[in-house]
């Protein structure tokens, strides 16, 4: 059974001009040890799903409905309490976006981390927990001497890392990393993401990986799934999904993406813009922007098809066939 | 081909503010080496991306070109005049043909403003035309821009348009003087990756029709890939290799640069994982390394001449490149 099951998770933001439908009718699972890849582009609803899972919405925002059965049990219908002292951090842990710019100011990162520690293990004695703190420094290639380094002491790669070694001080068995490059300079962002695959690989850990940019998904998951308008609209195995694209919004993205060690070739854009969610496109979302959209498109939201193992795609071109 | 822009030993330090303790105690002044001694030039017609990580000088030496900073030396030739120590008087004409686009188009157009306003204002400071031909005018930037129809466009205000309307809308401000030479400051990194493609692709096609020379700031060097027909590469100020675009991705001269290239994510699962050959970050350019600059983190260190001497860029074919390996 997987790690994480997350079966038509609906999450939807109450504003003044009615519901904003970030996350609509999503479903996706993620297996011991694997990585997934949520890729999009910005206001797609990403970032919802992972504020989902932890059910640490902001006020206006509501799980509508759907199941999220993380080991077995459903998080969306756990009691608050328990949720917080045995899931959060200790199961599931975040690493937010722009991380490097979560740490307090004016705390010593290891006192920061000890904190997380005990807060979730008040059993652990602050020796014990400062010690696991160098542990944590030494696993994410820092200095252990460093946790009493003040954040402004540490450069953007190594605060990234502290927040990594952060994330992992409970041993969770599922991370999600919300853009974990994003304002890392190349050269940092490629040591972030080879920190990230040794470190499923060493502690057997579950990743979901949030990011607009196809190409860091590219380099750590086995598994993708491409969002769109609150949708996931085809998901499955990452070298089969970036070898023979199926859905027209994944082609597009795809070609969108230039790469430096393959030839030259021409980049081709998306017309127009991703759509409003207080008003989605009727039918399938994706069809204003679609070259290949059909009268079906406009009317009838396409279903998700599985199209080889675990290969699924929601496209009316593929339920023809 | 005739060069349009050549930068000649240019350097561009920032002092730094002590503390008012520490400025009673010492009399040293601290400087942010921004951009230190780099010469480079570019022919008409061509696109020349700058391409380093945040910190490497980018940013500034574009500013100093176009004169929004003043060099602390060095110059400037742009058709061959120099720019850098002529009055403001003087250069003012001149940014009728040196425009710049900015890197955040949600913080470079002034809210209050109509875009036809914003499209139209350069004229209105460059006192060209009369009211009638700038309408025109306006018109047919937004045109060039594909804002189609642009009566569409004219009456609307910044926050109606999506961020690639709004980039289009910055590139129309910048064309509608017919410019030589524009500074684009990483135009498309606050894009999303669908739209970016096809703002890249109008800048092309905005160069071929208009043969407008552009200086192309990125840190991304895929993209730069995609636009650019030569780069120079920067690292804490210093340029370290200059050439064919498609010369140094497929063969980098530079430990550098290698480097550079192979920490590029390829998106594609099935290729090679990007590699991290160097260790580290760039360090402070308050206190840049003695000698060579990178060789702090240089995995083809070669003992210490890299730390005693500075490399000169040496040619080799139709490259340059700053590496005591190469001289």
């Amino acid at each position: 059974m997987a790690l994480l099951d997350v079966i038509n998770l609906k999450t939807y933001f109450s504003t003044m001009r009615g519901y904003v439908r970030a996350v609509d009718n999503v479903s996706f699972y993620v297996e011991k040890g694997k990585a997934l890849g949520l890729a999009g582009e910005s206001g797609c609803g990403k970032t919802t799903i992972a504020l989902s899972l932890l059910r640490i919405l902001p006020p206006n925002g509501r799980i509508v409905s759907g199941k999220i059965l993380f080991k077995g049990e459903d998080i969306v219908a756990l009691d608050e309490n328990y949720l917080r002292t045995n899931i959060r951090w200790k199961e599931i842990a975040l690493i937010f976006q722009g991380a490097m710019n979560a740490l307090n100011p004016i705390f010593r990162v290891g006192d920061q981390i000890v904190e997380a520690i005990r807060y979730h293990e008040p059993h652990v004695s602050n020796e014990e927990a400062k010690e696991r703190a160098m542990k944590l420094f030494e696993l994410v290639g820092i200095n252990p001497e460093r946790i009493s380094s003040y954040p402004f002491e540490l450069s953007g790669g190594m605060r990234q890392r502290a927040m990594i070694a952060m994330a992992l001080a409970c041993n969770p068995s599922l991370l999600i990393a919300d853009e974990p490059g994003t304002a890392l300079d190349v050269i940092v962002q490629a040591q972030i993401l080879r920190l990230l695959r040794e470190l499923k690989d060493k502690l057997n850990l579950s990743m979901i990986l949030i990011s607009h940019d196809l190409s860091i998904i590219a380099e750590v998951c086995e598994d993708v799934a491409i969002m769109y308008a609150g949708k996931i609209v085809e998901r499955g195995p990452a070298l089969a999904i970036f070898k023979k694209p199926l859905h027209p919004y994944t082609q597009g993205l795809i070609s969108a993406f230039p790469n430096v060690k393959a030839p030259k070739s021409k980049m081709v854009s998306i017309p127009g813009a991703p759509p409003n969610l207080l008003t989605p496109p009727s039918g399938c979302r994706f069809h204003p922007r679609c070259k290949y959209a059909m009268d079906i498109c406009k009317k009838e939201e396409p279903e998700m098809i599985e199209v080889a193992k675990n290969h699924f795609v929601a496209c009316h071109l593929i339920n023809k066939k | 081909m005739e060069e349009i822009l050549k930068v000649v030993n240019l350097r561009k330090w920032f002092e730094l503010r002590a503390g008012f303790l520490s400025s009673l105690l010492s009399k040293k002044k601290l400087f942010v080496k921004a951009v230190d001694k780099i010469n480079f030039e570019i022919k008409r017609g061509e696109i020349y991306g700058l391409v380093g990580e945040s910190g490497s000088g980018k940013t500034t030496t574009g500013r100093v070109i176009l004169r929004l900073l003043d060099p602390t030396e060095g110059k400037v030739f742009f058709e061959g005049k120099e720019i850098t120590s002529i009055p403001l008087e003087e250069f003012k004409p001149l940014r009728r043909y040196m425009q710049m686009i900015f890197q955040d188009p949600y913080e470079s157009l002034n809210p209050r403003m109509t875009i036809g306003d914003i499209v139209e204002e350069p004229l209105v400071i460059q006192k060209i035309g009369e009211a009638e031909e700038r309408k025109e005018a306006v018109y047919k930037a937004l045109e060039d821009v594909e804002l189609i129809p642009p009566e569409e466009f004219i009456y609307r205000f910044p926050h109606e348009l999506s961020g690639g309307q709004r980039q289009r809308v910055a590139i129309a401000r910048a064309l509608i003087l017919n410019p030589k030479f524009i500074v684009a400051d990483e135009p498309v990194s606050m894009l999303d990756v669908s739209i970016r493609a096809e703002v890249l692709n109008l800048m092309l096609d905005l160069r071929d029709k208009y043969k407008v020379t552009i200086l192309y700031i990125t840190h991304d060097l895929a993209l730069a890939r995609h636009i650019c027909d030569r780069i120079a590469v920067m690292y804490l100020g210093k340029i370290v290799e200059i050439g064919d675009v498609e010369k140094i991705v497929y063969e980098p001269l530079h430990p550098y640069t290698k480097a550079l290239i192979e920490a590029v994510p390829v998106p594609d699962p099935s290729s090679k994982r990007s590699k991290v050959v160097i260790k580290g970050e760039i360090p402070s350019p308050v206190n840049p390394p003695s000698g060579c600059r990178f060789r702090t983190r240089c995995p083809a260190y070669i003992g210490d001449i890299c730390k005693t001497k500075e490399p000169e860029m040496v040619k080799i074919d139709d490259r340059y490149v700053a590496c005591h390996l190469y001289s």
